[in-house]
């Protein structure tokens, strides 16, 4: 049994932290959580990301409030009730729009940030492995999000990506009845995708950042140069006043600080978005409403899943579905296929350097081929490019095996 | 604090190449570009488009509507013929006939082109560009005209008399009735077929609006109607300011066979007033939100401006002794 000060008046410090140790968590959390000084901006974007995970919440949560779930409410509810009826119901709305479409440009910026740094390595594997996990669980949340307005693009989206659950020529028809609920995309669909979008997933989501952010704690973050700190000494140096020799920060208040002022950047770009510049995130076919009797010309997802999307596309169906199921796990293997004992900024690991680009090149080469009608020249290009992701993998074990020692 | 600038140049550049790949390059490439013909409606497009018969036909017919439109009208003898002949159809109340609903012409003079006027009144069909429907003109709901304003100067009398006498200050509401709410509802705008939704009341002990009902029921046969005679019911048009783009939506209302061949909308033939005036409606009803957007974002993009510049400061303060 702890020691309780029977004199400390309620909700008086000494009682907290009796009950809470309030001290030893502001320490452990904050105040001496050190964090490298050697850093650039592309360190506040797991903060930036968890603002606007924090903006999607909040605007979530007043759209909620008016959004009807019902296949013939659904569309009138999001484009007339919200748009016309609720007080600011447009501004939350196009929030909730560009913060959905805006949080994935973030989490690929810090998805290659840790990629070319190397910070999934030598202790940060699990960082990188939840963070994927984030990714996933993002994704789905994104894709049931994206059922709710139920228009054209919700109902043929929800089609095609349910139809992949057949698995090609296994014909698992019965299993694409049974994640909609129907034979086609209909109520119970858009019920179970409603639930999926509003409760469990972002209940699920919350968890993994909260394991997430545990997870970078004993590894600490990585910094510009791959050193490995010795933390202790860093930050005895810095709490004897010796701020200019130690390596380390505090997170609170001075990583802090830098954050926010990137975070203060991030808000005017977000905002110019959501005031004057929304159309990219909410695609035109999706205001025709739902129809079952009419396909679009053209079906396509969401920026940030084209580029599976593409790999999927160039391939006949069995082999287009077992290229896109490799290219859903293969970042999760990351800290494992790359064998080399460097935790180094790519630019100072050679071959490694020109793997990283190559890859960024061609996910962007394959997010464009995504999109455009899979025809003459763009198909091949695509189908290139396919290759070439899978080309990259395989060879990322060779050449960091082969990497010298730095 | 160079380097973080470079870092933040390769981090923009890689973000624009990636948003002009998904959104102006490939909506480039999917949608088929169709040039406008600045409302100028004299048949250069039905004639090219046209199969190989119908060319002399559309030639000869739009060479005819150019001599008619050089003649002086009467105004005076146009509205005789207007009153005797017309008005007899286009009126308050008219009914369905032949699948549509005649529109009102108040406002006719001002939202529609004089040469398509004339177009319209010398063959219907053809003026509005869906001959491929029919294997006689004259079958057309409006067909009859052709035998009742024949001659060229009748025709130039009652389009003069439509120019100058029906031809008022025009809202963006009543522009979209007239022009386009015969075919399409817009249910944003509380407009049906049939006009606007009149206002009904239920009965307080039964929660019953018989009346209601009995609109809904009349909404339902003028749908049925339409669907019978255009193939299918003409799209709700609420929000499809944000569902097409402008251009679309320009080249689409001046000749609908350009973007979407075969279709059985006719072309409407809106002046530059017109089409301004409906485009205005299906903005308003289409994305409302518009003047609350440019009053309120300044103010918020003016806020996260000091927010940053405070932050920078806080920021040196933090990192002042730290190098």
């Amino acid at each position: 049994m702890a020691h309780f000060d029977e004199n400390a008046k309620p909700f008086s410090h000494q009682w907290l932290n009796d009950r809470l140790a309030i001290d030893t968590l502001k320490r452990v959390l904050s105040t001496e959580y050190w964090i490298p000084k050697n850093i650039n901006f592309l360190w506040a974007m797991g903060m930036v990301l968890a603002a606007t995970f924090g903006i999607l919440l909040i605007s979530g949560i007043f759209l909620l409030m008016y959004y009807q779930p019902n296949t013939k409410l659904a569309f009138d509810s999001v484009n007339y009730t919200i748009m016309t009826e609720v007080g600011y119901g447009w501004l939350w709305r196009h929030i909730h729009g560009v913060g959905a479409s805006v949080v994935f440009l973030i989490i690929y910026i810090h998805m290659f940030t840790g990629i070319y740094y190397g910070s999934y390595k030598r202790g940060r594997e699990l960082i990188w492995l939840s963070g994927m996990l984030l990714f996933v669980l993002f994704s789905a949340e994104a894709f049931s999000g994206y059922m709710l307005p139920w228009g054209q693009m919700s109902y043929w989206a929800g089609m095609v990506i349910t139809n992949l659950f057949s698995g090609g020529s296994l014909h698992a028809d019965g299993l694409v009845e049974w994640i909609r609920g129907d034979y086609v995309p209909g109520q119970a669909f858009l019920g179970r995708f409603f639930m999926l979008h509003v409760l469990l997933m972002p209940l699920v989501i919350i968890g993994a950042i909260v394991f997430h952010f545990g997870t970078l704690r004993l590894p600490h973050v990585n910094n510009q140069d791959g050193e490995e700190i010795d933390f202790e000494e860093s930050a005895r140096l810095y709490k004897e006043g010796k701020k200019a020799e130690s390596k380390v920060i505090p997170f609170n208040p001075v990583f802090l600080s830098k954050d926010v002022f990137v975070m203060g950047i991030y808000f005017i770009f977000f905002f110019y978005l959501v005031f004057y510049h929304f159309e990219f995130a909410m695609d035109p076919v999706n205001f025709d409403p739902a129809n079952g009797l009419k396909t679009p010309t053209h079906i396509y997802p969401e920026w940030y899943f084209l580029w599976s999307y593409e790999i999927l596309r160039p391939f006949p169906t069995d082999p287009g579905l077992i290229a896109f199921g490799f290219a859903q796990v293969i970042f999760f293997l990351l800290p494992f296929l790359d064998r080399s004992p460097n935790v180094a900024p790519a630019s100072r690991r050679g071959a490694f350097k020109v793997w990283f680009w190559l890859l960024l090149i061609d996910m962007i080469v394959l997010t464009f081929m995504g999109k455009l009608p899979p025809q003459g020249i763009w198909s091949t290009i695509g189908l290139v490019a396919a290759l070439l992701f899978f080309a990259l993998w395989i060879a990322l074990p060779i050449i960091t095996k082969l990497e010298k020692k730095l | 604090m160079n380097k973080e600038l470079k870092i933040l140049g390769i981090v923009v550049i890689f973000t624009l190449i990636l948003y002009w790949g998904v959104e102006p390059f490939a909506h480039s490439q999917m949608h088929k570009h169709v040039e406008g013909h600045g409302l100028i409606y004299d048949g250069k497009a039905d004639i090219e488009e046209a199969s190989k018969d119908k060319k002399e036909v559309k030639k000869k017919f739009w060479a005819d509507v150019k001599k008619i439109a050089s003649l002086k009208g009467d105004v005076a003898s146009g509205e005789t013929i207007f009153n005797s002949t017309c008005a007899s159809c286009h009126m308050k109340g008219a009914s369905n006939m032949g699948g549509v609903t005649p529109p009102s012409l108040d406002h006719a003079g001002a939202i529609y082109d004089k040469n398509f006027l004339i177009a319209l009144i010398k063959n219907p069909a053809m003026a509005t560009n869906v001959d491929h429907k029919y294997k006689d003109t004259a079958t057309h709901p409006m067909g009859a005209v052709m035998s009742m304003v024949s001659s060229d100067q009748d025709i130039a009398n009652v389009v003069a008399y439509i120019k100058a006498k029906k031809a008022g200050e025009v809202t963006p509401k009543e522009a979209f009735i007239e022009a386009c709410s015969r075919c399409h509802a817009n249910r944003y705008g509380k407009l049906t077929q049939l006009g606007e939704i009149p206002k009904t009341k239920s009965n307080i002990k039964t929660g019953q609006d018989i009346d209601k009902m009995k609109y809904d029921q009349k909404v339902a046969e003028e749908q049925n109607a339409l669907a019978d005679y255009l193939g299918k019911l003409p799209p709700d048009l609420s929000i499809i300011y944000r569902a097409r783009s402008e251009h679309f939506l320009e080249t689409f209302i001046e000749n609908p066979q350009s973007q979407l061949p075969g279709t059985a909308m006719p072309r409407t033939g809106l002046d530059k007033e017109g089409l301004e005036k409906v485009m205005a409606y299906l903005e308003e009803t289409g994305d409302p939100s518009k003047p609350a957007r440019d009053a309120l974002g300044p103010w918020v993009l003016a806020f996260f401006v000091i927010f940053t510049i405070l932050a920078y400061l806080w920021k040196q303060s933090q990192w002042r002794d730290l190098h």
